[in-house]
C-alpha cells in the first residue's frame, strides 16, 4: 500500500523521540552536565539523542589523543629542571610539514654539542598533529598534548610556540597519559639497569683482566 | 602480499595479453629498468594497442593514467594501468615522449574514462593529448605559470628540493613562510598575461562548448540558458562547480569544474620522505583515512618487500572495514540531505559512525586524521580500555550489535520510503558497459551490475581469508547506488565480525624496528585498495633514496566524476544534485 514506507520511517523517528525521553527519565533529569550520563550517552549503551553540551560539558579524550606537541622536563631535588630533550633533531627531521625548529648550541671550548636545546620552536599553524615527533623521539622528550582549545586573537605572535610555552613537567604527562607513562618509565628503568649492568660487567672484565695481568 | 607481482613484465609468465604483445612486437618493448614492469609502447601506436587489448583480450577497464617527469633523461613518461573487469592483475603500459615537445594520441575515444586524467596530465605536466575533445586545464587556472608537477617547477614557498629542510636543525632559524615568499604576491603569471585585462577564456570556451540543443517537439517554448551551480553550493559536498546548460528545467549538458581545493598533494608528496606522506594521505578522502593509509602502505611495502605480522594484518582489515561503514553512513546521510530530507537522516546515520570514530580515536589518536598504518604493520596495538570498557568487548559489541542495528534502522527508515523511491528510481541510470568504459569504480560500478571488487578480484592484505560476497545491483540508478551502500555496510560488518573472531589475541603489530627514515629499493609500484568510494591507487616510483621520485594518487572521487555529465543529461536540475550525491565525492580527494 502506498505510504507504508513513509509510515515505517516515521516509526523510526518516533522511536528516537521516545528513546530520548526514556533516557531523560532514567537519569532523573540529570541528563546533562553529569559525567556518568555523558559516558553512557556516548558509549555503546547510549540511546536517544547523543549531543554533548560543549563547552559546558566536554567529551573526555582518550589517552592517545594527540594535539600540538609539548616538551618534557624533570624537576630535580634542588628545584632546578633538566630537559629530557637532547636536541638530537630527530623530531625536526621526521616532522612532515617541517614545523619544528631546534636551536642547538655547542660548547665554545670543546666545540662539542651541548645536549640541551637553547631554544625550541613549533609553528602550530603548520603542525598537522600527526604525532611522529612523539613516536620517534628516542628520549621520550616530546609528547602530544590533550589541550585542544588553542584559539587566539593573534596569529602572528601567538602561534609560534617557543620553549617556555612548550615546556611542561613530566608529572603533567603522567597525569594525562598514565598507561603510556607507566610503560615508558618501566622500559626506561629496564634500559637503565641493563646499561648499568653492562657497565658493571665491563668494569668487572677490566678488573679481572688487570688482576690476571698482575698475577702473571 | 609482497611476493605478489603486479603487471606482466617478466617474460616467463604467460598471460592473456600475450597474443597482443606478439602481434604488436614492433611497437612494444619490455620495460627493462630495474624494478620496473610492463611494456613501453611507441606513442603513435598506443590507440591501436589499447583497442586490441580492450576488444580481443578483455582489458576493458583503464584504471589509472599518470605522468612521470624523468628530468635527467629529458623524457616525460605516461603510465597506463589497464585491467580486466573479470579480475586479475594490472597490465602496465608506458609511453615515453620528449620533454620539450610532448605529444601523445588521446585515449578518450577508446576509454572515455581517460578524459579527466589526460586533462590532469596536460595541466600538471604539459603533455598534449592529440584528439582529446576538451583539452583544457583542469586543476589550475588560466593565469597559472608552468606545469607544477614537472621536476624543475618550484612553488612560491619553495625552500629546498627535499625534506628535511636544513634550516630546521641545528640552527633553529624560525620564520613564517609568508615572509619567505619568492613572488611577493604569491603568484607569478605566464609571459604576456595581464591580470587587469584578463578574460576568463577557458570559462568562455566552456560555456560556448556546452550542448544547448533541447528537444523541439513540445508545446511549451522554453529558453536555453547556462547556470553555474557552485563553486560553493552543490549541496555541501565541498567547493565544486557544475556548469549546467538548461533547456527549461531539463539539463542538456553538464561540465564539472574543479580544482578549488587543489594543493598539489603529489608535489608535496615528492618533497616528503616516504614516511612523511602517510599523514598527508589522511587528508585526501578525509572521511576514510584508515583505508587511504592502507593503500599507500601497500604500495610502498610492495617495493620494500617487508613481512607484516598477523595481528597487524587483522587490525588493518578491521580498521579499513570500519572505515567503509562510517563512510557509507555519511554518504547515505548526505544523499538524503541532497534529496531534501534535511539533517534528520544524516544525524541518525552518523550516530553509529561516532562510535566507530571513538575506536579510531582511542587506537590511533585522532578521529579522522588517523595516520595509523606504517610500512610493516600499524602504529600501535588496540588500547586496553575504551571509555572505561575493555576495547575488545567494545568493538565486539559494536560489530555484533550496534552497527547491524544501526544499518537495519537506516534500512527500515529509508529503503521503503515512497518519496525516496520516487526521487531515486530511474534517475541517473548508468549502464554497465558505460560504467566500465568511464572507469567508474566502487559502489558506482557495482550498482550497475559489474561484480568488480578488488577485495575479490585482486585480493590484497588478507582479504582472501574472509567469507563475503561481492554486492551488486542490477539497475545502476541512484536508488541502487543507495541500496548497494546498505548492502556493503552489512558485508563490512560481517567481515569485522570474522576479524574479531579470528584475530590472534596478542602478538606483534609491527615488523622490525621502527625507523623514521626508511629507504625504499628503487623501482615502481602500484598499490590499490578498494576504498569506500572506489579503487584507490598509489603509483610510487623510488630511486632508492629516502624520498619518492614520483607519488601519484588515483583518486576514485575524481575519476568517478568523469561520468557525471553523462548521468545528468535529460534530468532536472534538482536531480543533478542527487546524482552527484549518489556518486559520493570528497573534494579533498577530487582536487588533491
Amino acid at each position: 500500500m502506498y505510504g507504508t514506507g513513509i509510515m515505517r520511517g516515521m516509526g523510526v523517528t518516533i522511536k528516537h523521540l521516545f528513546d530520548t525521553f526514556v533516557d531523560d527519565l532514567s537519569f532523573l533529569g540529570q541528563r546533562y552536565y553529569n559525567e556518568d550520563s555523558l559516558n553512557v550517552r556516548q558509549g555503546t549503551r547510549g540511546r536517544g539523542v547523543f549531543t554533548v553540551q560543549y563547552p559546558e560539558e566536554k567529551l573526555p579524550v582518550p589517552e592517545r589523543f594527540r594535539f600540538i606537541p609539548f616538551l618534557l622536563y624533570e624537576e630535580n631535588e634542588d628545584g632546578s629542571t633538566t630537559d629530557r630533550c637532547t636536541s638530537c633533531g630527530i623530531c625536526a627531521k621526521v616532522c612532515p610539514p617541517q614545523c619544528i625548529w631546534i636551536e642547538r648550541s655547542s660548547d665554545p671550548e670543546t666545540g662539542r654539542p651541548i645536549p640541551e636545546p637553547t631554544n625550541f620552536f613549533i609553528d602550530i599553524d603548520i603542525c598537522m598533529n600527526c604525532g611522529y615527533c612523539a613516536e620517534y623521539c628516542p628520549f621520550d622528550a616530546i609528547k602530544m598534548d590533550h589541550d585542544y582549545e588553542l584559539a587566539s586573537y593573534d596569529r602572528i605572535e601567538a602561534h609560534i610556540f617557543d620553549k617556555d610555552r612548550l615546556d611542561k613537567p613530566v608529572e603533567y604527562y603522567a597525569d594525562i597519559c598514565p598507561t603510556d607513562y607507566a610503560a615508558e618509565e618501566k622500559a626506561r628503568a629496564e634500559a637503565d639497569s641493563k646499561k648499568a649492568a653492562r657497565k658493571a660487567a665491563a668494569a668487572d672484565r677490566k678488573r679481572t683482566a688487570a688482576n690476571k695481568k698482575d698475577a702473571a | 602480499m609482497s611476493e605478489q607481482k603486479l603487471g606482466v613484465g617478466s617474460a616467463e609468465e604467460t598471460t592473456v595479453a600475450d597474443p597482443i604483445i606478439s602481434r604488436f612486437q614492433d611497437a612494444l618493448r619490455p620495460d627493462e629498468r630495474k624494478g620496473y614492469e610492463g611494456y613501453i609502447v611507441a606513442a603513435e601506436r598506443l590507440p591501436a594497442v589499447m583497442t586490441a587489448l580492450r576488444d580481443d583480450v578483455g582489458y576493458d577497464y583503464l584504471s589509472s593514467v599518470t605522468g612521470v617527469d624523468y628530468l635527467d633523461e629529458g623524457q616525460l613518461e605516461v603510465v597506463y594501468h589497464a585491467y580486466q573487469t573479470s579480475g586479475g592483475p594490472a597490465l602496465n603500459l608506458k609511453v615515453q615522449v620528449d620533454r620539450e615537445n610532448p605529444v601523445i594520441p588521446s585515449l578518450v575515444s577508446v576509454y572515455p574514462g581517460a578524459d579527466f586524467q589526460e586533462r590532469e596530465i596536460f595541466d600538471l605536466y604539459g603533455v598534449r593529448f592529440e584528439g582529446h575533445p576538451n583539452l583544457r586545464r583542469i586543476l589550475m587556472w588560466d593565469g597559472f605559470d608552468g606545469h607544477p608537477m614537472r621536476k624543475d617547477w618550484q612553488e612560491a614557498y619553495f625552500e629546498e628540493e627535499k625534506k628535511p629542510f636544513d634550516s630546521r636543525w641545528p640552527g633553529g632559524d624560525v620564520r613564517r613562510s609568508e615572509d619567505d615568499n619568492r613572488f611577493g604576491k604569491n603568484v607569478s603569471y605566464p609571459d604576456g598575461f595581464e591580470i587587469d585585462n584578463w578574460v576568463p577564456e577557458s570559462d568562455e570556451s566552456l560555456y560556448a562548448g556546452l550542448n544547448k540543443a533541447g528537444s523541439n517537439d513540445k508545446a511549451l517554448r522554453t529558453d536555453t540558458l547556462v547556470v553555474n551551480m557552485g563553486p560553493q553550493h552543490p549541496s555541501t559536498h565541498g567547493v565544486f562547480r557544475m556548469v549546467v546548460a538548461l533547456d527549461g528545467e531539463t539539463i542538456t549538458d553538464l561540465q564539472p569544474v574543479m580544482g578549488y581545493l587543489h594543493r598539489n598533494h603529489e608535489k608535496i608528496g615528492e618533497r616528503n620522505t616516504f614516511l612523511q606522506n602517510m599523514p598527508y594521505t589522511d587528508r585526501l578522502d578525509y572521511l576514510s583515512s584508515m583505508s587511504n593509509n592502507l593503500g599507500y602502505a601497500l604500495a610502498v611495502e610492495k617495493l620494500m618487500g617487508v613481512h607484516i605480522p598477523e595481528r597487524a594484518e587483522y587490525l588493518r582489515v578491521l580498521m579499513a572495514e570500519l572505515t567503509r561503514v562510517s563512510n557509507h553512513m555519511w554518504a547515505i546521510g548526505f544523499l538524503l540531505n541532497d534529496l531534501g530530507a534535511f539533517q534528520t537522516p544524516a544525524l541518525y546515520a552518523i550516530r553509529a559512525r561516532e562510535l566507530i570514530l571513538d575506536v579510531f580515536e582511542a587506537t590511533a589518536g585522532s578521529r579522522m586524521m588517523c595516520n595509523y598504518m606504517r610500512f610493516g604493520g600499524v602504529a600501535r596495538d588496540l588500547p586496553e580500555t575504551l571509555r572505561d570498557e575493555n576495547t575488545v568487548d567494545f568493538i565486539t559489541d559494536l560489530v555484533d550489535n550496534r552497527l547491524p542495528a544501526a544499518i537495519d534502522e537506516l534500512d527500515r527508515f529509508l529503503t521503503g520510503n515512497e518519496i525516496v523511491r520516487a526521487r531515486c528510481i530511474g534517475v541517473g541510470v548508468l549502464p554497465p558497459e558505460k560504467a566500465i568504459a568511464y572507469s567508474a569504480a566502487g559502489p558506482l560500478l557495482r550498482a550497475s551490475g559489474v561484480p568488480y571488487d578488488l577485495r575479490r578480484s585482486d585480493p590484497y592484505s588478507i582479504y582472501d581469508r574472509f567469507d563475503f560476497e561481492v554486492c551488486t545491483r542490477p539497475n545502476g540508478d541512484v536508488y541502487d547506488r543507495y541500496v548497494i551502500r546498505i548492502d556493503e555496510m552489512r558485508t563490512s560488518v560481517n567481515i569485522c565480525q570474522q576479524v574479531m573472531r579470528e584475530m590472534p589475541s596478542e602478538g606483534e603489530v609491527f615488523a622490525g624496528k621502527p625507523q623514521y627514515n626508511v629507504r625504499v629499493p628503487a623501482g615502481e609500484s602500484y598499490g590499490r585498495v578498494e576504498n569506500p568510494k572506489g579503487e584507490l591507487g598509489y603509483y610510487v616510483v623510488s630511486t632508492g633514496k629516502t624520498n619518492p621520485y614520483r607519488y601519484h594518487v588515483r583518486a576514485p572521487s575524481f575519476i568517478n566524476l568523469t561520468v557525471l555529465g553523462e548521468l545528468c543529461k535529460g534530468h532536472k536540475v534538482a536531480d543533478a544534485v542527487v546524482i552527484l550525491g549518489s556518486i559520493d565525492i570528497v573534494l579533498g580527494e577530487v582536487d588533491r
